[in-house]
């Protein structure tokens, strides 16, 4: 799950990393009001789950709380790479003298968590990394302990020689990787860091991305979620327990299991067609699981024909087939059917689909995607 | 011969009385596999199917000397059902729960390698060697004993993939899916050594996925280290960047861990590289010069 900038600094103030002050705003008016309380130059920073904010026109100075109104009405509804802002953080400016990276991954070729910094921040990481991998300073540590405090000191004298701004780092740096492993992140970021004229060091921008199958532990990071952010058919998904992701094609696909999901969409492009979405009902489905797909496929307008790929093994394909045969009298499905069953109750299943009109049965995933192609032709 | 898992097997299930779990402990037995016990706990004393149900793994690994475990628990409680196996001495664990958070798998598997127990998965279907044992979830019927060893992240296009073999007349050694998530306790590394050094084995099945750089790091491995022909599939040709494709392990991240990468990883390392899943088992027979 990702979380906003003004999300990621509140995390990142209690666990006493410095961050500016800032507030949250939705309308032009609030924008005007903050800006006034400040008293201050402001930043407006747009409130979105991409990068390249500032470079979209996403993130502007204001000096007066005229400006900054100003600033927001263009900002407000502005799309940046698909996600439309609606919500900005303004905080006041600060002066910059230098600029750090520091960031937090999960490692995953080496199972563990691994720390990078460099001198240089306000940069794009992975452009570095493979550019100019040498600038990056790294060290894994074990979540359980945290990054032992020679390992900070070790990152951070590699990067900033003055100890008065080496140790500043240092202690941010333990208090980061604290923070990823408490919260259970995937990434936990600081770009940049900024040391400002009169040595002092401030996280100016943050970001937390949350791992989704620790939500259960975390109700309160669960509450951050921007339902806003998400369609409302892939918000309807997720809390039925199957993943969706919307696509441009005309074939909805209903498919057990992530892998094979790819795999049908990649099979429908190869045979000229295009597939309107990736669709995993996941394992030990219900009926009550296929009928929410149904739905949601067929709420695409895009959708000429729905094609299920399933192969059984903890998804049972009589419950398939039972939620199909429910699913289709309860939204009078009007689109054309191909559907493919292979597995664990196949047998069963076959007889429960046996006579349902406007149904293509298929025995292989190739015969299946192909006649899906014809009918949305 | 076969890996990790034969007819001697002896294996306990954790979370047999769960709808899953009951259901695939009755399938696994009619396949044959040695079933000893059950393990839920509170539910001592009980019976699914006729194997023993007992309170703790430590239990039933002392009255029926369980070697291999299967875990079927929630993923709240998975990550304590992974340790109490490995705590009660099980060689190996098999665990087929989805969504267990990535960071108790770190903690996990720095404990598993201490005490020196294999994990397999999570978010897996297990593994099976043909005619002789199976653990997981997947479909024993569709597959048949013979040569070829098959890897693979994923859990239904392992059995697809499996599928297209046995219907080419193409047998196998062992399958296991290795798992979705970011963090599993046995790569693809790791298992093509286990089938380069198994005498059955003549040609492995690898099936690989966007994400993460473990596809690129075993064709490395097939080219120094592998006397065997190794075919290989690659899914989330069409998979948009950013995106999470259900697993948690499956999503281009700047603009690394494609389909296209990956597939040229494996060309490079001479590996020939299924278009599509029905070209698996032609490009199989070709390699095993049948």
């Amino acid at each position: 799950m990702n979380i906003h900038e003004y999300q990621a600094k509140e995390i990142f103030r209690n666990a006493g990393i410095p961050v500016p002050e800032g507030t949250v705003a939705t309308t032009v008016e609030q924008v005007r009001d903050i800006a006034a309380r400040f008293g201050t130059r402001v930043v407006v920073k747009a409130q979105v789950h991409t990068g390249g904010r500032g470079k979209a026109g996403g993130v502007k100075l204001a000096h007066n709380p005229e400006e900054a109104a100003g600033l927001a009405e263009k900002i407000l509804g502005m799309e940046i790479k698909g996600h439309v802002v609606r919500k900005v953080l303004v905080t006041p400016a600060v002066d910059i003298s230098h600029e750090y990276y520091l960031g937090v991954v999960l490692d995953r070729a080496a199972g563990r968590p691994l720390v990078m910094v460099s001198r240089e921040g306000g940069i794009d990481i992975e452009e570095v990394a493979k550019t100019n991998p040498g600038a990056i300073l790294r060290e894994h540590f074990d979540p359980s302990t945290g990054l032992y405090p020679f390992q900070a000191r070790q990152l951070a004298y590699g990067i900033e020689p003055e100890p008065h701004f080496a140790k500043q780092i240092a202690s941010i740096l333990i208090k980061l990787c604290r923070c990823f492993a408490q919260v259970d992140g995937s990434l936990a970021e600081i770009n940049p860091l900024i040391r400002t004229p009169g040595g002092e060091m401030i996280a100016i921008d943050a970001k937390i991305n949350l791992d989704d199958s620790a939500l259960f532990h975390h109700h309160d990071l669960e509450a951050m979620r921007d339902s806003s952010a998400e369609s409302a058919n892939e918000a309807a998904a997720r809390e039925m327990g199957l993943s969706y992701i919307k696509l441009d094609g005309a074939i909805g696909c209903v498919v057990n299991g992530a892998g094979l999901a790819m795999a049908t969409m990649d099979l429908v492009k190869h045979f000229g067609g295009s597939p309107a979405n990736f669709l995993d009902i996941g394992g030990s489905s219900s009926p009550d699981k296929v009928i929410t797909a149904i739905r949601i496929i067929t709420e695409d307008q895009n959708v000429k024909v729905i094609l299920f790929n399933i192969f059984g093994g903890i998804t049972r394909c009589d419950d398939v087939a039972n939620g199909l045969i429910r699913a289709l009298s309860a939204t009078k499905v009007k689109l054309p059917i191909v559907a493919r069953l292979t597995g664990t109750n196949e047998e069963e299943a076959r007889q429960i689909l046996g006579s349902v009109e406007g149904l293509t049965p298929a025995e292989t995933m190739d015969e299946a995607v192909q006649r899906a192609v014809e009918l949305a032709r | 011969m076969s890996i990790l898992i034969d007819e001697k097997s002896r294996v306990v299930v954790q979370g047999i009385t769960g709808r899953d779990g009951a259901f695939h402990s009755r399938a696994m037995k009619a396949y044959g596999t040695n079933l000893v016990a059950g393990v839920t706990p509170g539910k001592a004393g009980e019976r699914v199917d006729q194997v023993p149900v007992y309170n703790t793994v430590a239990d039933a690994v002392r009255e029926t000397g369980a070697d291999t475990s299967v875990v079927y628990v929630p993923p709240a409680f998975a990550k304590d059902a992974i340790l109490e196996a490995a705590y009660a001495g099980v060689r190996l664990v098999v665990a087929i729960t989805e969504g267990i958070p990535a960071l108790s798998m770190v903690e996990v598997l720095q404990t598993l390698n201490r005490l020196g127990t294999r994990l397999v998965g999570p978010n897996c279907p297990g593994l099976i060697s043909p005619g002789k044992c199976k653990v997981g979830i997947m479909p024993g019927e569709i597959h048949k004993q013979g040569p070829v060893g098959v890897v693979s992240r994923s859990g239904t296009l392992t059995y697809e993939m499996v599928y297209q073999l046995t219907k080419t007349g193409i047998g196998q050694s062992t399958c296991i899916g290795i798992g979705g998530d970011p963090i599993i306790g046995t790569n693809f590394i790791d298992v093509l050594s286990l089938f380069e050094a198994d005498p059955e084995t003549k040609a492995v099945v690898m099936i690989g996925e966007i994400g993460g750089s473990a596809e690129e790091e075993a064709a490395e491995f097939v080219k120094s280290k592998m006397s065997k022909p190794v075919v290989g599939f690659i899914a989330g040709q069409t998979a948009p960047p950013g995106k999470r494709m259900g697993h948690a392990g499956a999503i281009i991240s700047g603009g690394s861990g494609t389909a296209a990468e990956k597939i040229k990883a494996l060309s490079a390392a001479g590996i020939p590289v299924a278009k599509i899943p029905s070209e698996v088992g032609p490009l199989m027979k070709e390699a095993l010069g049948l």
